[in-house]
């Protein structure tokens, strides 16, 4: 599908600016059909263990989101260091046939899952060196973020609140300075509850929205899923069209001041 | 008796086998796996030659859904 205004990561176009997890729904079917209603181009797995000499025969994700369809973003959740976060993406890697794009996330702590800054940064490090197209959660801490552009990362994410919480976007100026001084794609990847905290991060200028919860926990997901389509498409419009100037405690009419059938009104008032 | 950790789990291992061997025994062979050994990653096209012997460490890992 070609666009446009595409998003651009490491090289490639993507025609949607909506990324979505694939975990928590009631089943494959479902996980199919909230990913279909979004629109999404590039979709995240996690990496696990097999249950060995379990079901063997059971269907998997990959049978109802097949890689040629789709990119594939394998993650590292749950990984608390460094190392097992590496370790994890050079198995996605494998497994993947020698995919290369991989979102990175060390997390500091299982009551916040607040990243882990200083894990990250080693990771990145080790991970762009061995030739891995890396998409970064980060904090939305702006240092942080340049930090792990100059150390090459494809794109950085920052949470926009506490993943999983839907507490919608509760930073939007330190999104800002991100945003401003960041020459990769800044995409929103945690908090976003419902459609217009995503049209709130594109209206901001973000690049791009990667959200799990806030789909599969709605009431209907795969109806949210279309609203969250249409939310990060009217947000991104209305970012490229730019918005009016905010002028506060001043009015300003729509309609023309002149020929009103009584004037005596407004002169009155004024 | 050998033993080798399957994912976090120790299993008898009666002889060293191949990764491939060991991948037909557990019913996953035509599955998309990825292997780990000791910590390195087994290229699927080394699966025939690695061989998994007493006290390895192997992680066999799988895409599920995630955010």
């Amino acid at each position: 599908m070609e666009s446009n205004d595409p998003l651009i990561i490491a090289g490639k176009h993507y025609a949607s600016r909506l990324l979505v997890g694939t975990g928590k729904y009631k089943d494959f079917e479902e996980t199919r059909a909230a990913v279909d209603a979004s629109g999404a181009q590039i979709v995240t797995v996690a990496i696990r263990r097999t249950n060995i000499g379990q079901n063997a025969g059971e269907p998997s994700l990959l049978d109802y989101l097949p890689p040629a369809e789709f990119t594939y973003l394998p993650n590292t959740a749950g990984c608390y260091t460094a190392d097992d976060a590496v370790r994890t993406l050079r198995l996605a890697r494998e497994l993947l046939d020698g995919h290369s794009l991989v979102k990175l996330e060390v997390l500091g702590d299982p009551q916040t899952l607040f990243p882990d800054m200083p894990e990250t940064l080693k990771a990145a490090e080790i991970l762009v060196r061995e030739g891995f197209d890396v998409m970064v959660y980060c904090s939305d801490d702006p240092i942080q973020a340049r930090r792990l552009e100059e150390i090459g990362c494809v794109a950085v994410m920052p949470l926009a609140s506490i993943i999983g919480s839907g507490m919608g976007i509760l930073n939007p100026w330190n999104l800002r300075l991100i945003i401003d001084q960041a020459r990769v794609p800044v995409l929103v990847d945690a908090g976003v509850g419902t459609a217009s905290d995503a049209a709130i991060a594109m209206e901001l200028g973000c690049d791009a929205v990667l959200m799990n919860s806030a789909i599969s926990h709605a009431r209907n997901p795969v109806l949210m899923a279309s609203a969250m389509k249409k939310a990060v498409q009217a947000g991104r419009e209305a970012f490229l069209a730019g918005r009016m100037p905010r002028k506060l405690y001043s009015a300003e009419p729509s309609s023309p001041q002149t020929g009103i059938i009584a004037p005596a009104a407004i002169a009155k008032a004024a | 008796m050998n033993t080798v950790n399957f994912n976090g789990q120790d299993w008898p291992l009666p002889e060293p086998v191949t990764v491939r061997t060991m991948l037909e025994r557990i019913g996953l062979a035509d599955k998309r796996v990825a292997v780990e050994r000791n910590g390195q990653v087994v290229p699927k096209s080394r699966h025939t030659e690695v061989v998994v012997s007493d006290g390895d460490r192997i992680e066999i890992i799988v895409a599920v859904g995630g955010g």
